[in-house]
């Protein structure tokens, strides 16, 4: 008996459980109202009773059991039609809370995140969704995590919620046929989320750690329910080889620092050693661009040193990564790693030749790595022209800052050396 | 011959039992005239789901069709446990690949 148990506590508690059981009763409802409603049922039920009788042995169970039974009640009450019965009898076919009981419940929950990451519906609402049923947040943390009004953020959930039950969005694990594509659904919506966070070039403040350490903990999650998979593997890997770097990829004013000029002994030696191992246990079977992009990552992570940086092993993953994925972006890497392993000369040649063909005629970081490399080898004039375009172009008020110091850096380089 | 009658309705119209009422009773009237050969009703657009294949890459996108120099020219109606069925058997006609699939789930109108 814990008669010490306070309101708080069962809160804490209760919620680091409650999306396993929503996850649950959803998959069975394929409506995650009435999960929902069935949880909140449990819910109450644990304000009253954990106080007065104690915690229960498994409470991950009781919320299963109890919303279970809240969800049974609930139907009874409702005319009970053919389709109703079919689900009393999944509902009462569900874990009883003294027989042995699937501690993870691993097939709801990733039921649940292949649901909410479905690609019928669109990449906003998919992200609010992962966000607050596979992660469990509240649409208030939603709604300052992402910077988008609660409103907002509920509307999308609520349609969101239509949708998957008018349009019967299955919450089931896809078919093997399916299950590369779905999964990169997946992998692109945790992406999306981490870099939202991370390297947010719509918002003034740069790094936002509350979305980075949701994204981790559901690249861990992914990784519990599909352990070794190259692809989940590699995203669990990559965000961990970002987020070991997190603290000083800005400085005291917000600005960004270049990886070059980045204090190496404060990156977090324990994410880098965990996703080193996570990429050695990794199988290579369906490996693709996230496994390889972790694996650049990893070559960045573990140099000692900026000189000592293995330019070939990286341009040898681009290399692998542009044979999957030719988009431009991934071609501007390439040109850049290529620019460090022989030479900026070359680097800007294939760059330049990418510019010819104008898909990146907008793009911020283009003329900002076209800037760095004409800078090297002392072009001040073409530097400047792309130093100002970048500047243009950017949509974050702090990448924006840091390019007009380098710029005004160049001048003052310039005016010492004539 | 056969003609499809197709309804279009403002999108926050909310046709409540008296419209659905007037429906059954069209039903009904046609059926004793010979003419009756079926009707369904669609759950609204947010609901809808468009399928198009364009280099054999399958695209999605939430909501319903909304090209303005398309137009309806056909459908299928198929019996479906999920959404992703319903994905998969879109894919497999060739408008996907010239023009769009409107995937919407089907209620009936039934007398």
């Amino acid at each position: 008996m814990q008669s010490t148990l306070d309101s708080e506590q069962i809160d804490r508690l209760f919620r680091s459980q409650a999306s396993r059981a929503v996850a649950t009763l959803a998959r069975i409802f394929n409506d995650l109202d009435r999960a929902e409603d069935a949880v909140q049922d449990a819910y109450a039920q644990a304000l009253d009773r954990w106080p007065r009788y104690g915690l229960p042995e498994n409470p991950a169970a009781w919320i299963v059991v109890s919303a279970r039974n809240a969800a049974i009640d609930a139907l009874r009450r409702e005319r009970t039609a053919d389709a109703k019965r079919q689900l009393l009898a999944n509902l009462e076919a569900l874990v009883h809370a003294d027989t042995s009981f699937d501690g993870e419940a691993m097939d709801d929950r990733l039921a649940m995140i292949f649901a909410a990451c479905h690609p019928a519906l669109n990449e906003e609402t998919r992200i609010a969704l992962t966000l607050r049923f596979a992660a469990g947040l509240t649409v208030a943390e939603i709604s300052s995590a992402l910077l988008v009004p609660q409103p907002t953020v509920a509307q999308r959930l609520v349609r969101a919620k239509h949708k998957i039950k008018r349009a019967r969005i299955a919450f089931a694990i896809p078919e093997v046929a399916d299950l590369s594509e779905r999964l990169h659904d997946v992998l692109r919506v945790i992406y999306l989320i981490f870099n939202e966070g991370y390297a947010s070039w719509t918002h003034a403040d740069l790094v936002r750690a509350d979305l980075c350490e949701e994204a981790l903990r559901l690249a861990e999650l992914l990784g519990k329910l599909l352990p070794g998979q190259a692809e989940v593997s590699g995203l669990h890997a990559l965000v961990l080889f970002h987020d070991a770097r997190r603290a000083t990829r800005v400085d005291e004013s917000g600005e960004p620092v270049l990886l070059e000029r980045q204090d190496r002994s404060l990156w977090d030696q324990r994410k880098i050693e965990r996703g080193t191992s996570l990429l050695e246990g990794a199988s290579w079977y369906g490996a693709g661009p996230y496994l390889l992009q972790a694996m650049i990552a990893r070559e960045h992570a573990t140099a000692t040193t900026w000189e000592a940086t293995n330019w070939r092993r990286i341009l040898d993953c681009y290399e692998s990564l542009i044979d999957r994925d030719p988009s431009p972006v991934v071609q501007l890497n390439r040109a850049v790693a290529l620019a460090y392993a022989h030479g900026p000369e070359l680097g800007l040649t294939v760059l330049d030749a990418l510019g010819v063909r104008g898909v990146l005629a907008e793009y911020a970081p283009f003329f900002a790595a076209r800037a760095e490399l004409l800078r090297r080898v002392g072009r001040c004039t073409g530097a400047r022209a792309a130093y100002s375009r970048a500047i243009e172009l950017t949509e974050s008020a702090a990448e924006r800052r840091f390019l007009q110091r380098r710029l005004a850096d160049l001048t003052s380089l310039e005016s010492l050396t004539s | 011959m056969e003609y499809a009658c197709l309804f279009y309705v403002p999108e926050d119209a909310s046709p409540g039992a008296e419209i659905y009422a007037e429906c059954v009773a069209v039903a009904e009237e046609a059926h004793r005239a010979g003419a009756m050969v079926d009707a369904r009703g669609l759950e609204d657009a947010s609901s809808a789901t468009t399928v198009r294949i364009r280099d054999g890459k399958r695209l999605l996108t939430d909501g319903p069709f909304a090209e303005t120099k398309e137009a309806l020219s056909g459908f299928f109606i198929f019996k479906c446990a999920s959404l992703d069925e319903a994905i998969a058997w879109a894919s497999k006609l060739p408008q996907s690949r010239y023009g769009s699939v409107e995937v919407r789930p089907v209620r009936a109108i039934d007398p």
